[in-house]
């Protein structure tokens, strides 16, 4: 037990394998927040007046607003006037027309990161709207996406060139007054991702963007958009990884799915930000509103993710089903070791009739970490025959961890059907003997009963990211029974 | 707030002097902490997470008067109805015991069955800590405005061994409108010793009043306590109660609570298991209907290894009502090896009703074994059908399956005269021709 427990504490100690900082030139502004920051955040950005307005409305609402204090996680207070609001590679300026044009620095950045910019571009099949702290460097496969009326581009671009489109649509899920962090985001936000699948258009490839946070001190504000029209589909995959920091960094993104009649939208999320050290110092404050819309009838909207990193993890991605039939689905694995916090779950809103949805969340805890489901299922009095199936399960692993679930039930109409089911346990003893006895190692037995316990949300995230994902957790869980 | 706060504290000078105790200095002291309390408190708002669902205006607004002591009101044939045979009964009007309609019967040595107001005159040190306990803090501004206008309550103490073998039946009649009746029930079981009570609030007449009770227990190690709550109060009145428990070693805690009456209920009921391998079962049923509200708050903390528990709700809605559940398991550090199991399911009977459910878990130890449920749902089409091939009609069929959902609960009830009489008002619900088929 004591070389298991040694070799946990290896496994779990290891240092942060993506840990490196990029040394670039960046173009950031000052610390702090007023007006004048926005107004030149948004002229650097080179924004219309419309976008410009619905920002400063957006700070002048958060101005009354206060930072909310419901959820189980800790943190010290945040400087909202230390932060810097706007960082971009300074060689934008020069304006990259090809990947040769690109920094050097960045491409290698990507590389380590295994971001399939070059040639790997074909071979991943991915097109990649990468984000490197606030601006978009690189779009690749926007020829071929474009041949079928797809719009995938930068938040920034989309602003330029399709500003009736971000009109109609941006604050439509998640308005400007709607959360403290959801408020700051609508005033200061740097950039992000825009999609549009026009109708009838199934997208033949899985959209994918890299999140990476890199210059320091830098709040990231990022803004996704994405609008199925009627009978369109897309998949759409984010994930990040951080280089290695001392100082906390926020970053409260923004997305928001919009799905017409008869359209589907697939959001997976990989997060694998810096989770701060040992002693749960540094690492990312991930609160993050993430929200969808079922606009039309036979819409469904289905949000997958994998939590493992973040020093605080405070998100709800939520559907509302507004036309009938409408599908939601939550899937969901969080992972907090060390001292680790992830307030984590969502909310699904029926409204139209016969609309159903799934839940199904897994927490597993280690060390010191916190992990809570909190989840509301409501169903209106116009959703006749609302169907919702809620699962969540918490694994334990050590004993100053914690687990907590929070499920919210509103049922006002009587045709609904509700379940909702929680257990918590640990790995047993009786479970890994048995494993040890077929002459699996420890290590591996724990792996593959964690894995086990996931099965049921990696099957759900397309096939790069589900190896991606297991190999997550594999890193951080390797062998700890204790 | 302040006008509320303004009348209470006029109501407490006013009442100050002939208030039960008034004559003691430390429980005037308590008293007017309470009030204090209250007036930096409140009564609790919707913005509170735990008052979220149940908003209170209505009491606040309503301006309640402190009940004072009557003894006529209710008759003996009324008495007699409510009462279950073989029992000690203890009856208590618009908060006052009343040693008139009670009938204490012979109970074993080394048991004290008495009132509060009593017990304050005969031995109030055995009051001092137990009533000293809730002082530090008030989970809402009821608890405080029970301490400070305290008027009655039902006093048990059992030595250490000793078995109650016959019920206590604590029957709480309401017989006037605009009062408010702040009760405190004080229970407490030695090491090894065993009762069963049952806590019944009644009304005659349908006034609007409020009963603000409390019922606190002490499980003693090894000891044995089964509290049934039956509130059948009138469809105008509020009832506020919570129902506090502090289990020792091994000990075994059974609360059965029965809403059905009230337009406003709301129920606390705060288990905690303090000691090695204490047990508890929590079941309830609340069957709403019209505009009533009834709101189930139920807290268990784990505070030491191998507690058990296992709670069972069950809920029918019908009509414009509504009702809420709010099951909180809380698995503290070291309370390993604890085992906790939570279930509630409710029955949507009408388009207007809506239950808000709320299970939550808290878990800050690793070896344990926890899990909850919560369904909402309306009555198994297969089941109707099932009923339905074999020649049963539509409205007898639903009758009969709701009538099996909330059986299921009382079913759990080992008092048999009073299951039986839980099973009459069951009944009482079902349409005449139902009947004839049980």
């Amino acid at each position: 037990m004591l070389t298991e427990t040694s070799k946990l504490e290896e496994l779990i100690g290891r240092d942060y394998p993506h840990g490196f900082v990029t040394a670039l030139d960046t173009d950031s502004v000052p610390v702090g927040l007023n007006e004048a920051m926005i107004r030149l955040i948004s002229s650097k950005k080179e924004e219309p007046a419309f976008m410009l307005e619905w920002r400063l409305e957006a700070y002048r609402h958060w101005l009354t607003m206060s930072e909310p204090g419901w959820s189980t996680v800790h943190h010290p207070p945040i400087d909202y006037q230390g932060i810097s609001y706007y960082s971009a590679p300074s060689s934008r300026k020069d304006g990259p027309q090809s990947l040769a044009d690109v920094d050097p620095e960045l491409l290698r950045t990507y590389e380590k990161l295994g971001v399939p910019l070059q040639e790997r571009e074909m071979l991943a099949g991915v097109a990649v709207d990468a984000v490197f702290d606030s601006i978009s460097v690189a779009t690749t496969f926007k020829d071929k996406l474009g041949e079928l009326g797809i719009i995938f581009c930068s938040f920034s671009e989309a602003v330029r060139e399709h500003p009736e489109l971000v009109r109609q649509y941006l604050g439509s899920v998640v308005p400007y007054t709607d959360n403290f962090f959801a408020t700051l985001n609508s005033a200061v936000f740097s950039d992000g991702s825009f999609c549009y699948i026009p109708p009838g258009v199934r997208c033949p490839m899985e959209l994918s963007t890299y999140f990476r946070i890199n210059a320091r001190n830098t709040g990231q504000f990022e803004r996704t958009l994405i609008i199925a029209d009627r009978g369109a589909y897309v998949s759409y995959l984010e994930g990040c990884t951080a280089p290695m920091r001392d100082e906390n960094q926020l970053h409260a993104a923004v997305v928001e799915l919009i799905a017409l009649e008869g359209s589907q939208i697939k959001y997976a999320t990989v997060q694998n930000w810096y989770p701060g050290d040992k002693e749960g110092k540094g690492g990312i404050y991930n609160f993050v509103t993430k929200r969808g819309d079922c606009r039309g009838d036979n819409a469904k909207i289905s949000w997958t993710q994998v939590e493992t990193g973040s020093a605080i993890t405070w998100k709800y991605p939520s559907v509302i089903l507004r036309g009938d039939n409408a599908v939601g689905e939550f899937y969901s694995v969080a992972l907090t070791n060390h001292y680790q916090q992830a307030d984590t779950g969502t909310k699904m809103i029926h409204l139209g009739k016969n609309t159903r949805s799934t839940i199904l969340s897994k927490g597993i805890s280690a060390g010191h970490g916190q992990n809570a489901y909190r989840g509301l299922v409501q169903v209106a009095k116009s959703a006749v025959g609302a169907r919702n199936y809620t699962q969540c399960d918490s694994l334990l692993l050590g004993d100053r961890c914690a687990a907590h679930t929070f499920p919210y039930i509103v049922v006002k109409n009587r045709t609904a059907q509700v379940e909702h089911e929680a257990s918590t346990s640990r790995i047993g003893e009786d479970q890994l003997f048995y494993c040890q006895s077929r002459g699996i190692a420890p290590e591996d037995a724990v792996s593959m009963i964690v894995n086990g316990f996931c099965k049921d949300v990696f099957k759900e995230l397309p096939m790069e990211f589900a190896v991606e994902a297991q190999k997550l957790l594999g890193v951080s869980l390797e062998g700890s029974i204790g | 707030m302040t006008a509320s706060t303004d009348f209470y504290n006029a109501e407490f000078a006013r009442l100050k002097a002939i208030l039960p105790g008034s004559h003691l200095p430390w429980l005037q002291r308590r008293r007017e902490s309470a009030l204090a309390s209250f007036a930096a408190s409140g009564f609790p708002t919707q913005r509170q997470e735990d008052w979220k669902y149940t908003g209170v205006t209505a009491i606040e607004k309503s301006r309640f008067e402190l009940a004072m002591p009557i003894s006529n009101g209710v008759s003996a044939k009324q008495v007699a109805a409510w009462s279950l045979p073989d029992t000690h009964r203890l009856v208590f009007l618009n908060g006052r015991y009343q040693p008139r309609w009670s009938s204490v019967g012979t109970l074993p040595g080394g048991v004290i069955l008495s009132s509060i107001i009593e017990m304050l005159e005969r031995d109030p040190e055995q009051l001092d800590s137990r009533l000293g306990e809730s002082e530090i803090a008030y989970p809402s501004g009821f608890a405080a405005l029970n301490m400070a206008f305290m008027s009655d309550g039902a006093y048990l103490h059992l030595a250490d061994g000793v078995a109650v073998d016959k019920p206590i039946h604590l029957l709480f009649i309401a017989s006037e409108a605009k009062l408010a009746t702040h009760s405190r029930n004080l229970l407490s079981a030695g090491a090894g010793s065993r009762a069963s009570i049952v806590e019944q609030h009644v009304a005659v007449g349908e006034g609007a009043y409020l009963t603000n009770g409390i019922t606190d227990i002490v499980v003693g190690r090894d000891a044995e306590i089964v509290h049934h709550k039956l509130q059948q109060e009138s469809h105008q009145a509020f009832h506020i109660a919570a129902v506090n428990a502090d289990l020792g070693q091994k000990s075994r805690f059974t609360s059965r609570s029965f809403g059905l009456g009230g337009a406003l209920a709301r129920v606390d009921i705060r288990v905690g298991l303090n000691a090695e391998r204490a047990e508890c079962i929590l079941d309830g049923l609340y069957m709403t209907d019209g505009r009533q509200h009834c709101d189930h708050h139920t807290r268990i903390d784990h505070a030491e290894p191998y507690g058990t528990s296992r709670e069972f709700y069950k809920g029918v809605l019908a009509g414009a009502s509504r009702a809420v559940f709010n099951g909180k398991v809380i698995v503290h550090a070291d309370a390993q090896h604890s085992d906790a199991d939570q279930s509630n399911r409710n029955l949507l009977l009408s388009d207007n009703a809506e239950v808000d459910t709320k299970p939550q878990l808290e878990i800050y130890a690793d070896d344990v074994k926890c899990s909850h449920g919560a369904t909402v749902g309306q009555l198994d089409p297969e089941q109707i059908f099932y009923l339905r091939s074999r020649g049963v009609d539509d409205e007898s069929a639903r009758a009969l399956l709701t009538f099996a959902f909330a059986e299921e609960v009382v079913d759990r009830v080992d008092i048999p005269p009073l299951r039986a009489g839980l099973e009459k008002l069951l009944l009482g619900r079902l349409p005449e021709r139902v009947k004839e088929l049980l």
